[in-house]
């Protein structure tokens, strides 16, 4: 047992859920009591989403603890076949029904005898993955799957595209910025002259993925989900992957020559030369070179920063602290710890120290010790720093419905840059103009704009009323001070109970 | 399916597949309300991410309450279930120094049916601090349900009245104040009516967890009527729950706390008042009418009272007249607010609720049919365990004016063109008492008004293809 608070990464399922409803058409239906489809909340809050989450939970209750699931399950699956007529159903177990020990592949089997859609048991282990390992095992199980039923019904094409194209992998819903960094990608691939033959698993549609291996080279822009697919696809269609992170200027240009030479390797009787479109972009169409290089971004140099997040963010914004605006990364870290071995190779020579921990009160300690200029963490590492005065980018999930923006906010690719470039020294600047309204007394004095409204030397609150009073919270309790002593006054009462407070509420509320 | 409007009440049950919250959430008010207390929820990953996302800022503000989080070697029984619960309630206490451990079990200790129960008194006595368990598993309840197990394991922790202690005690109170006053005869005789005038009825408990502004805009309401509430289930601390015994009586609050009322019953033979709720000003006259009635208290003013409150509801109520609305059901306090927005003048087409104790809400079911009946509007059809899937369907058809709904729902629905209000809001927001009436309806028409000022726009459709 451990005592927890918060957790950055969350159950496998989620992991799992992510994913199914990324695709178009697929419906999850979770093995669960009531209350654990709460991911449709998530999904339709913070993305916003307009449609129906397609997920939808078979319950488990005290009857199914009692004799099993017996026929529900399957009843579940046809049902949903029938009203939503998916092309794949997804069957997922929580933690919870992971102990029942159930025969939910049985349940699967049976089922796709008798449902139109494929049928697929969504294959983790709760207690030993969690989200993102689960969402990248559920990926590469859902193209497995395509790619070996059509393989058996003699549909797979396996030749490539005339023009060089690519898939895309890694998409999904509930992603940090990931509908924006789609767009960007898309746009840096068409600059290329590479037509996007797949992206998955947004929007994608299952039926599509047999026509994968059609793709010249696979791009994994993230490091947690999507490898696993991209890995699967190069052991048996031989097809390339790029897994490097286009985020920051030199990792851009890193990705675009590792695509060039896969693209080289297999155009007949071409050659692409992407040389001087990086240079043009780095030195021109992105602003990111030329801020670094200006006045503005020279007093950051030294500023110490402490940098938290997944390892695909954390890694790519410390590099671009350290090596293309040369601030101090005293720290950074990561919360997968799965992962750790690859971050700290990543980020060997750009920082101080490296932290591997998914305990929140271990990074606000190494916070709180360092005491940085400025965060670039999750949500967490944003009220860590409003405990202790300290202002935080967030670069990475977890994150809340803030981190959703309408605006383009991409983080990969040219325009990535900018954003990131913004954010960084926005960061930075609001805490130094903080420090300097401290040194100088703030914005403006309070006094002359407190002024009070009411005097108190006609009116006695009495000792419950003010204990009352004190209990409003504290940004509506002057205004509600104010309407309960002019209700007394208008009726002539010099003493103020909480008789009187809840009278003035009724009166003038009307 | 169908849906004709009937003129009974019509009791349905669906299929169960319908959204709401864990029961587990109720650690979010009730670790607010009782403030010397500590929540530990028992259970996994799944349960910690469900608190920490519904929870939202909350868990930024070092909140008294933390999962126990089962690892692979208590599931699988490898490590020592007692051992590893002392090892976390120790350090609670260290950090915290709590009044009282709340243990919440969830739907893992059932599986793997973990003895809650029977390692907490045991760890108790060793560590020194009250160990209180309640059961708020999804596998047996809903949302606001939760409460319910909480209060009910929190009532056997009662102490006990005693009636012989007690009135030896009014007895000295008494002699003392006619020592005190023996030179004033008048204001002795003053004060013993007074005195009598308050002691009149038997001990009055309420049970319930509300803000404690409202809990005392309640208790003030019964004040006027001259019936004193010697105390609330539960109350701001631990150290301060009420006494019970035979002679007390008790009221419920709010619609959900049947298994509170039964353990207060039947374990600690309290009389229950059977009320409806104090939601809305027909509701709270109604309750306290039910309450002065059992002690034989004349009412004053209440009538009076009630149609200020109306009064003042006025302009929201032109808003709200005539238009329908729709439960979805997660919170099961639909009967309440579905009978309150009918006497509003609005049309109910269907009350969704999570589980229906027809006996616990015996009096605010017959006030819902006598308010059908005076505002001579069709009854609306009550359906226990809803089915969203055919929610949805049906609501395609009715088209309310209102969707009272979950947060899985509300945006998909207002991008179809119908207006939603997020239920889970009116858990939160302070909706007893005539005092509250007024944010009731401000909850109600916030959609109506919003959309009102949008509709001139004609956007309501924002999807492509027309689903519902």
């Amino acid at each position: 047992m451990k005592l927890a608070y918060w957790m950055y990464a969350g159950p496998a399922h989620i992991g799992t859920l992510r994913v199914a409803s990324s695709f178009k058409n697929v419906h999850a239906i979770m093995h669960a009591p009531l209350g654990d489809d709460y991911f449709n909340v998530m999904r339709s809050m913070l993305e916003r989403e307009r449609d129906f989450t397609p997920v939808t939970a078979s319950i488990v209750d005290r009857h199914v603890l009692a004799r099993g699931s017996q026929e529900k399950v399957v009843d579940n699956i046809v049902r949903k076949d029938k009203e939503e007529c998916p092309n794949l159903i997804v069957l997922t177990p929580t933690c919870t029904s992971s102990i029942l020990q159930e025969d939910l592949q049985n349940f699967v089997n049976r089922a796709s005898l008798i449902s139109n859609s494929d049928v697929i048991l969504a294959d983790v282990n709760h207690y030993r993955v969690n989200e993102l390992q689960a969402a990248d095992r559920t990926l590469e199980q859902v193209v497995r799957y395509y790619l070996e039923k059509a393989h058996k019904e003699r549909t797979l094409d396996q030749s490539i595209t005339k023009e060089p194209s690519a898939n895309i992998i890694g998409i999904f819903t509930l992603g940090f910025h990931n509908q924006h960094d789609c767009r960007e990608l898309k746009r840096l691939l068409q600059d290329l002259n590479i037509k996007i033959n797949q992206v998955i698993p947004e929007g994608g549609s299952v039926q599509d993925l047999q026509n994968l291996p059609k793709a010249w080279f696979n791009l994994v822009p993230y490091r947690e989900v999507g490898l696993m697919t991209a890995i699967y696809l190069e052991k048996n269609f031989g097809m390339p992957y790029i897994s490097t992170t286009p985020m920051g200027i030199v990792d851009i240009a890193d990705c675009i020559r590792q695509i060039q030479k896969h693209v080289n390797n297999l155009a007949l009787n071409k050659t692409f030369h992407y040389e001087s479109y990086i240079d043009q972009q780095t030195r021109f169409i992105s602003q990111a070179a030329w801020f670094s290089r200006s006045i503005d971004c020279q007093n950051l140099t030294g500023k110490k920063a402490v940098v938290f997040g997944d390892a695909t963010h954390a890694a790519s914004i410390t590099r671009i602290l350290a090596r293309e605006m040369g601030i101090r990364v005293s720290c950074t870290g990561t919360y997968c710890k799965h992962d750790g071995e690859w971050f700290k190779e990543q980020v060997k020579g750009f920082c101080d120290e490296i932290l591997i921990t998914d305990n929140h009160t271990e990074v606000g300690d190494m916070i709180a010790r360092i005491e940085p200029s400025a965060i670039f963490g999750t949500q967490m590492e944003r009220h860590i720093g409003k405990r202790l005065d300290i202002p935080c980018g967030v670069i990475s999930s977890p994150v809340h419905i803030q981190n959703f923006p309408l605006g383009y906010r991409p983080f990969l690719g040219y325009e990535g840059t900018n954003q990131i470039a913004d954010l960084i020294y926005n960061s930075f600047t609001l805490g130094m103009e903080d420090h300097l309204l401290e040194i100088f007394g703030g914005h403006d004095t309070k006094e002359v704009i407190t002024k009070s409204l009411s005097t108190d030397t006609d009116l006695t609150w009495n000792y419950e009323s003010q204990l009352e009073l004190n209990k409003i919270p504290g940004f509506v309790r002057g205004k509600i001070k104010r309407n309960t002593e002019k209700f007394a006054r208008q009726n002539n009462i010099t003493n103020i109970t909480v008789e009187i407070m809840y009278a003035a509420k009724e009166a003038l509320s009307a | 399916m169908s849906n004709k409007i009937s003129d009974t009440l019509t009791f349905e049950c669906e299929t169960g597949n319908y959204h709401t919250f864990c029961p587990i959430s109720c650690v979010a008010w009730l670790y607010q309300k009782i403030e010397d207390s500590f929540f530990l929820v028992v259970g996994t990953k799944t349960c910690g991410y469900f608190l920490q996302n519904a929870l939202g800022v909350m868990i930024f503000a070092e909140p008294r309450y933390a999962m126990a989080e089962l690892e692979e070697g208590d599931i699988s029984a490898q490590l020592n279930d007692y051992e590893e619960l002392k090892r976390l309630c120790l350090q609670i206490k260290k950090d915290r120094n709590p009044s009282v451990i709340i243990w919440i079990g969830t739907c893992t200790t059932e599986i793997i049916k973990m003895d809650l129960e029977g390692m907490a008194p045991k760890l108790e006595t060793e560590i020194g601090i009250p160990i209180v368990v309640a059961r708020a598993n999804g596998l047996d309840y809903a949302f606001t349900q939760g409460e319910d197990t909480v209060l009910a394991a929190m009532a056997h922790r009662c102490p006990n009245r005693n009636l012989l202690i007690e009135k030896k005690e009014l007895f000295i109170k008494d002699s003392t104040i006619q020592d005190l006053f023996s030179f004033l005869p008048l204001k002795k005789k003053e004060e013993n009516i007074r005195l009598k005038k308050m002691e009149k009825h038997s001990p009055l408990v309420l049970f319930g967890s509300l803000p404690s502004t409202v809990a005392s805009q309640l208790s003030l309401e019964l004040k006027r009527q001259s019936i004193q509430v010697s105390g609330w289930l539960p109350a701001q601390r631990y150290s301060d729950l009420p006494s019970l015994g035979c002679e007390v009586y008790v009221c419920g609050v709010n619609p959900f706390l049947s298994r509170t009322a039964t353990t207060l019953m039947r374990r600690r033979k309290c009389k229950l008042i059977g009320a409806p709720f104090p939601i809305g000003p027909d509701g709270t006259r109604a309750w306290i009418e039910k309450i002065c009635s059992v002690f034989g208290v004349e009412t004053q003013g209440l009538k009076e009272r009630e149609q200020e409150i109306w009064e003042n509801l006025k302009d929201y109520l032109n808003l709200v007249r005539g238009k329908s609305v729709f439960f979805m059901g997660d919170n099961l306090l639909e009967i309440s607010l579905a009978r309150f927005l009918i006497r509003c003048g609005m049309i109910i087409y269907e009350i969704g609720i999570p589980y229906l104790d027809k006996r616990y809400q015996a009096a605010e079911l017959l006030l819902l049919k006598n308010t059908c009946k005076d505002m001579s509007i069709s009854m609306p059809r009550i359906v226990e365990k809803p089915d969203n899937y055919n929610q949805i369907q049906r609501m395609r058809e009715l088209q309310p004016d209102l969707a009272i709904t979950g947060m899985a729902h509300a945006n998909p629905l207002e991008a179809r063109g119908i207006n939603t209000k997020w239920s889970v809001e009116f858990t939160f927001a302070q909706i007893h008492g005539f005092t509250n009436a007024r944010d009731i309806l401000e909850l109600v028409t916030r959609p109506l008004r919003r959309n009102d000022n949008l509709e001139i726009l004609g956007w309501n459709n924002l999807i492509k293809k027309e689903i519902i």
